[in-house]
């Protein structure tokens, strides 16, 4: 899935070794830790699969009420249809800005970037893809891990969030993440949206558009790929076998990105 | 004694009458008035309590997506909403701020706007309607 890709290259160098195709499954020799953990992992969904069948988790796309907390039956999750997203296209990224209050300043080593399209070449074969990249809200995420103070977190619908009331900037999780999906807030900050507080010192990312999403509504990238762009993108719950993007991901295969690094995104790619 | 009495309640029924002048040179707070008819909660508890509640509340937004507005920030923004010469609601930059009125009286700065929006915005869309 990375193999030649120009930009997610740089992640495949300081990985393990990746999993490998053509080697068969259960075989002893020359196996390594990382390959033992891809036939753990898979194995691991295997079961999942055989599971769901029986087990209704949540009926319908019934809204949260307000006063009640986001519950763990539920797991927020995307796809994107890469065969359908276009390169010229950036239609999620405005709608990110817009809907965030977040821009640039000039400086793009440093500018807030909490969603961003990134254009690949397969050089073997030519083939080139566009897919935006946001935070993959994971299953086990390494930011949360490393956080010194509790700020970064996953909310019990997998929702992960930076809490700037303890984040202390001191930009770890962002050197954690693999998927270069936090910025930090160099500037101070005027003028910004009621529903999404950002100020100087702080690390953000993505927020899944929790706000919306609480409200029963889609994140603004979803709407604005609906709307002005290819309809490349599917918010849903994943654990609702009954959701539309349940079904596709069962249907259809789709894949996330690294997904030999064991997070278990939020985020699926199909066509990848 | 019944002279020194009167006395002293003369003294205080004077200090009362002379309340509204005392808010105008700066002596104590000028707190504009709120669009809205009565607050969320006691005014008497809001006064001492309000940042327990807003720090209450915002725990439980943020980490578990609570969002009742009642309790909000942005429920009292709206509220509590002043006007400038513009006829726009004004920042926390300006002395009338609903929040800045007192917090520079009490010489406490709460640090909420240096993230959060200190103006009202639109209202959540449908946040009841939807449910």
């Amino acid at each position: 899935m990375t193999e030649g890709g120009e930009v997610m290259s740089e992640h495949c160098s300081s990985s393990p070794a990746p999993a490998r195709d053509g080697v068969p499954v259960g075989a002893d020799t020359g196996v390594d830790a990382s390959r033992r953990a891809f036939v753990a992992a898979t194995a691991t969904a295997v079961a999942a699969v055989t599971l769901a069948p029986g087990v209704m988790l949540i009926g319908g796309a019934e809204a949260k009420p307000a006063d009640q907390p986001a519950s763990a039956k539920v797991r927020w999750g995307l796809l994107v249809d890469v065969s359908k997203c276009d390169a010229g296209c950036s239609a999620c990224v405005d709608a990110c800005r817009e809907e965030q209050g977040w821009h640039g300043h000039g400086r793009p080593a440093s500018d807030p970037q909490w969603i961003r399209k990134v254009d690949l070449k397969d050089l073997s074969t030519g083939r080139k893809l566009s897919l935006p990249v946001m935070c993959q809200h994971c299953t086990s995420p390494p930011c949360t891990d490393v956080c010194p103070t509790g700020a970064s977190f996953k909310r019990a619908d997998g929702i992960v969030l930076v809490d700037r009331h303890i984040c202390i900037g001191c930009r770890y999780c962002m050197m954690a993440c693999p998927y270069k999906a936090r910025s930090f807030v160099h500037e101070e900050t005027v003028g910004q949206k009621p529903h999404m507080p950002r100020g100087m010192g702080c690390v953000e990312a993505c927020t899944l558009c929790v706000h919306r999403v609480d409200n029963d509504r889609l994140p603004a990238c979803v709407e604005r790929c609906g709307e002005a762009g290819t309809g490349a993108m599917l918010f849903g719950n994943l654990n609702d076998p009954e959701s539309e993007i349940a079904k596709r991901v069962a249907t259809y295969a789709t894949t996330q990105i690294r997904p030999d690094l064991g997070l278990k995104p939020g985020v699926h790619y199909q066509g990848l | 004694m019944t002279g020194l009495r009167l006395f002293l309640a003369m003294i205080v029924l004077a200090l009362i009458g002379a309340l509204p002048v005392m808010a105008g040179d700066g002596l104590l707070p000028t707190i504009p008035k709120a669009r809205g008819e009565k607050c969320v909660e006691d005014a008497a508890f809001m006064r001492r309590n309000h940042m327990q509640v807003l720090k209450h509340h915002r725990d439980e937004t943020m980490h578990q997506g609570i969002r009742t507005t009642a309790h909000s920030l942005n429920g009292c923004l709206n509220c509590h909403a002043v006007d400038g010469a513009d006829g726009k609601p004004v920042t926390v930059a300006n002395e009338k701020h609903f929040c800045k009125s007192c917090h520079t009286y009490a010489a406490v700065s709460p640090d909420c706007f240096q993230c959060h929006s200190s103006t009202p915005g639109p209202d959540m869309p449908d946040q009841k309607a939807s449910r």
